[in-house]
């Protein structure tokens, strides 16, 4: 069974085809990487998957679940979770609030209880503070715990997002570019952390520009342009594709 | 019969001429910074006291309603120099409570400067009616629909023909761009306040002979002005013009048909059932939030 | 239990202020403008719930409010219905037609959520103007005084108490809900709706959930306002209280339950201050709160607040 498969998906803006005809297989264990220029349609197939937008046409199927259409919360329960090119920091929390959010669903959620702060919420309250101290201490925020977000540094806040994500206990992880904006020790440090996921029993999809994490992390390597699919396969497979090379010129293809 | 409907609408034209320049107001200042600005309806107000004012201490109507508007100019000015501008990077709430408090300082200061008084202003061209298909018409009505017919035709030329225009236009589309070809946007929101307090000084101007003045007469017409702006799809300026046209017949309309007493509530029924369905407005371009 | 943290100390803050304020109040007039600042607090605690935490503007609650004023008044004059039972047909009518309205409203954003709650508590106040037969029109009604087992509350001296007690509840609910699983749903969706919805969080629901539950304070508020005052007009429901309420909660500090306290005061005591200046009145009010919002983006409770960590440490 495919722990994630896309077909034939599509999905327009205003008649530009951002994703077109679509169709790829993420199977479960390994990291992935989704790689192409901007504008390919990476990010916006990351909405399509995690229910941010609804499709024009095709499927998505999550565990053999046709999923296209479903909310984005339903998404979570599934066990999808993601993080956002731009940060998307509950500025308005602290670090650790941040991570709890996270855990919305496996909290106490009722609304008497809550209003009344029942032992039982409080009970869950410190169970999942205590989690989510953990969390990022696997994320390498130990220091940040209490901190307010608009007091960290982006590379941490791009490591609060990942936590945050992970509180979700998700199956699969999207990471849109998580490195973009990091200078190189942080990437090195990010190189890491994705292959400790990973090694949770986490499937990872990487989005990211930064080609030596790309090829150093990832098992399976997607190349699209302009929404399609222009071909997969390993690392080596990958740097060596003629297509992959004429896509990537002038662009990162120096790096490669 | 036909008379009958043809009254309605020649009044419904006429208040929702007002509403369209009112929310035209409201357009051009969202479209220049991102604020709402609940002072509007108070701009129309001091078109209409300024005018009073003026003509009292002896001036003939046309020096007095050209001064009212270069006062009320001023005074679109200094709001956005005093307090739009210090607040730039506030939240949309805090903009707008501090556009509702520019709003009751100018009420305030209406009232200390003249009183709470209604002051009545003589109709540009008297009170006898013109009979035009059956139907009485004001000139004043005329004189309403004529200014902003004209006006509404100055302001495109403006914003499609003249440099200044044009970068007002080129900055609400794209602000950074507009910056890097050295378009000063702190001048644009300056330039932006200056023209819609100049059309609610003429809205005011001429709504007067009808609605009268008085300090609190911007507060409803600033409501319904911001109803048009909103129903148009906020930042349209052409839709703000259909959607006053639109509130002003349909209110009319219920007056003179259905009942006198709801006439008020029109233009927010209206705009409740359109955004229920339609959460752009009825102009107003529906995109993909981008994440 | 800790008493230094906002929650228990700012508790126990409120219920001494409440408990020594009488020794203070020299005579009913300063009764009647505390009982009134405790009234417009109720409310302003639970539209800081949605304005300030989860960041959906209302301008309409006072309809809210009034709503729940005039059932008080026309079920119990009309139809002598017992206190509690109109008061309680009023929050459970607001429940439902807020519910109703709740879910294309909460549709819109920015500006738009501004236009709807706007025309929808200005709907509220020209239905309640105009439906003279049974609210007196514009005039306004009489309104039953409130009686519990036979016995009629009068009195400044019993309502302060009343209001005190129900305040300090509805501040104690306040911080419970804010410090729970559903208070961190609601503040995420002032965060970042996309994160959010991704993490889990149902944000339809969330925000219908909150703008009811402070409609439903809102209208609690009303009807005791209505048996207090023993007489409402519509303004109680009209587009300028609806203003005043939303300034208090935005003035005192948007989410801080204590700050919409604090900004309820304020904004009470300010215009009986401001009668001094006599025509004055308006202008003054104006530049402060020009003023305020200029100096004190975030309001008087969190910018004094973080002046004094500064200070602290
Ligand atoms: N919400 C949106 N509205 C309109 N166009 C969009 C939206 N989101 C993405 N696009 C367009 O879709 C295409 C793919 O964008 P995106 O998925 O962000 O690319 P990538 O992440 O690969 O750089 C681009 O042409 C972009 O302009
Ligand atoms: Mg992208």
């Amino acid at each position: 069974m495919s722990l994630l498969k896309v077909q034939s998906l599509n999905l327009s803006f205003g008649g530009v085809n951002a994703i077109d005809a679509l169709s790829l297989t993420i199977e479960p264990g390994p990291i992935h990487s989704i790689i192409g220029p901007n504008g390919a349609g990476k990010t916006t197939l990351f909405n399509l998957i995690t229910g941010v937008y609804v499709p024009s046409d095709g499927q998505i199927l999550f565990e053999d679940k046709e999923i296209a259409g479903k909310k984005p919360w339903t998404l979570a329960a599934m066990g999808l979770a993601r993080t956002f090119q731009n940060l998307q920091i509950f500025f308005n929390m602290t670090a650790i609030d941040n991570i709890m959010v996270g855990m919305h669903l496996n909290s106490d959620t009722r609304f008497l209880p809550s209003l009344l702060r029942l032992k039982s919420i409080i009970r869950g309250d410190n169970e999942n503070r205590e989690k989510s101290a953990e969390l990022l201490k696997f994320v390498g925020l130990g220091d940040y715990i209490g901190a307010d977000t608009d007091s960290m540094p982006y590379g941490a806040l791009k490591r609060l997002e990942i936590a945050r994500s992970l509180a979700t206990q998700p199956k699969i992880l999207l990471l849109d570019e998580p490195a973009a904006g990091l200078n190189p020790a942080e990437t090195g440090e990010l190189d890491g952390l994705i292959q400790k996921i990973a090694a949770s029993g986490v499937t990872v999809v990487l989005v990211e520009h930064d080609m030596k994490l790309v090829m150093g992390v990832s098992d399976h390597i997607i190349v699209l342009e302009s929404g399609k699919l222009l071909c997969e396969g390993s690392a080596d497979e990958i740097r060596h594709n003629p297509d992959v090379i004429a896509a990537y010129l002038g662009e990162s293809g120096r790096n490669l | 019969m036909f008379a009958e409907f043809l009254q309605f609408l020649f009044s419904g034209i006429t208040v929702g001429a007002i509403y369209a320049l009112v929310g035209l107001g409201f357009a051009i200042i969202y479209n220049a910074s991102h604020v709402i600005n609940f002072a509007q309806g108070e701009f129309v107000m001091l078109g209409g006291m300024n005018t009073v004012f003026f003509i009292s201490v002896g001036m003939p109507m046309p020096v007095a309603m050209l001064l009212a508007v270069v006062v009320t100019i001023f005074i679109g000015l200094a709001l956005e120099k005093f307090a739009i501008e210090p607040a730039r990077d506030a939240s949309i709430v805090t903009l707008i409570i501090i556009t509702i408090g520019a709003s009751i300082f100018l009420r305030g200061a209406a009232q200390v400067i003249w009183g709470r008084n209604f002051h009545s202003l003589k109709p540009i061209s008297g009170n006898d009616p013109v009979m035009i298909g059956g139907a009485a018409v004001l000139p004043q009505s005329l004189w309403v629909l004529g200014c902003t017919i004209v006006i509404v035709i100055a302001l495109m030329f403006f914003f499609n023909r003249t440099l200044v225009g044009k970068a007002i236009v080129a900055s609400a589309h794209n602000p950074l761009a507009a910056r890097l070809v050295g378009i000063n946007p702190r001048f644009i929101m300056l330039l932006s306040f200056g023209l819609s307090a100049m059309l609610g000084g003429i809205a005011g101007i001429l709504i007067a002979p009808i609605s009268l003045a008085y300090p609190g007469v911007g507060i409803m017409l600033g409501l319904k002005g911001f109803c048009a702006a909103i129903l148009g799809g906020l930042g349209n300026p052409m839709g703000a013009i259909i959607a006053g046209l639109i509130v002003g017949i349909s209110e009319a309309v219920t007056a003179g048909y259905i009942s006198s007493a709801y006439k008020d509530a029109v233009a927010f029924i209206i705009i409740l059932g359109v955004l229920f369905f339609k959460p752009s407005g009825l102009f107003g371009v529906r995109g993909t939030e981008r994440v | 239990m800790n008493f230094k943290t906002p929650r228990t100390g700012g508790m126990l803050t409120l219920a001494a202020l409440i408990t020594i304020m009488p020794l203070f109040l020299p005579n009913s007039f300063y009764y009647d403008i505390v009982i009134l600042i405790g009234i417009n607090a109720i409310v302003c605690v639970g539209l800081n719930l949605l304005i300030g935490y989860t960041g959906q503007i209302s301008l309409g609650h006072a309809g809210f409010f009034g709503i729940g004023a005039y059932f008080s008044g026309i079920l119990g004059i009309e139809y002598a219905w017992p206190a509690f039972a109109a008061m309680l047909a009023g929050a459970v009518f607001v429940g439902v037609i807020s519910f109703l309205v709740a879910r294309p409203i909460m549709k819109l954003k920015g500006h738009y959520l501004a236009m709807g709650t706007l025309g929808m508590g200005i709907i509220i106040s020209i239905i309640l103007t105009q439906e003279g037969d049974l609210t007196g029109g514009p005039d306004g009604m009489p309104v039953n005084p409130f009686t519990v087992f036979g016995f009629s509350v009068y009195g400044e001296k019993t309502w302060y108490w009343i209001v005190g007690a129900v305040l300090l509840i509805t501040v104690w609910l306040s911080l419970n809900l804010v410090d729970s699983p559903v208070g961190r749903a609601l503040r995420s969706v002032h965060g970042s709706e996309v994160a959010a919805e991704t993490l889990g969080v149902d944000v339809p629901h969330y925000k219908v959930l909150i703008f009811v539950a402070s409609a439903v304070i809102a209208s609690l508020a009303g009807s005791i306002y209505a048996h207090y005052a023993g007489f409402i007009t519509p303004e109680e429901a009209g587009f300028i209280h609806s203003i005043e309420l939303v300034t208090m909660v935005v003035l005192g500090g948007m989410a801080s339950t204590f700050g919409a306290v604090v900004g309820a005061a304020i904004l009470t005591i300010l215009p009986q201050l401001l009668t001094v200046f006599h025509d004055y009145e308006m202008l003054a009010f104006g530049a402060i709160l020009i003023g305020t919002m200029i100096f004190m983006r975030r309001g008087l409770v969190p910018t004094l607040a973080s002046l004094f960590q500064r200070k602290l440490s």
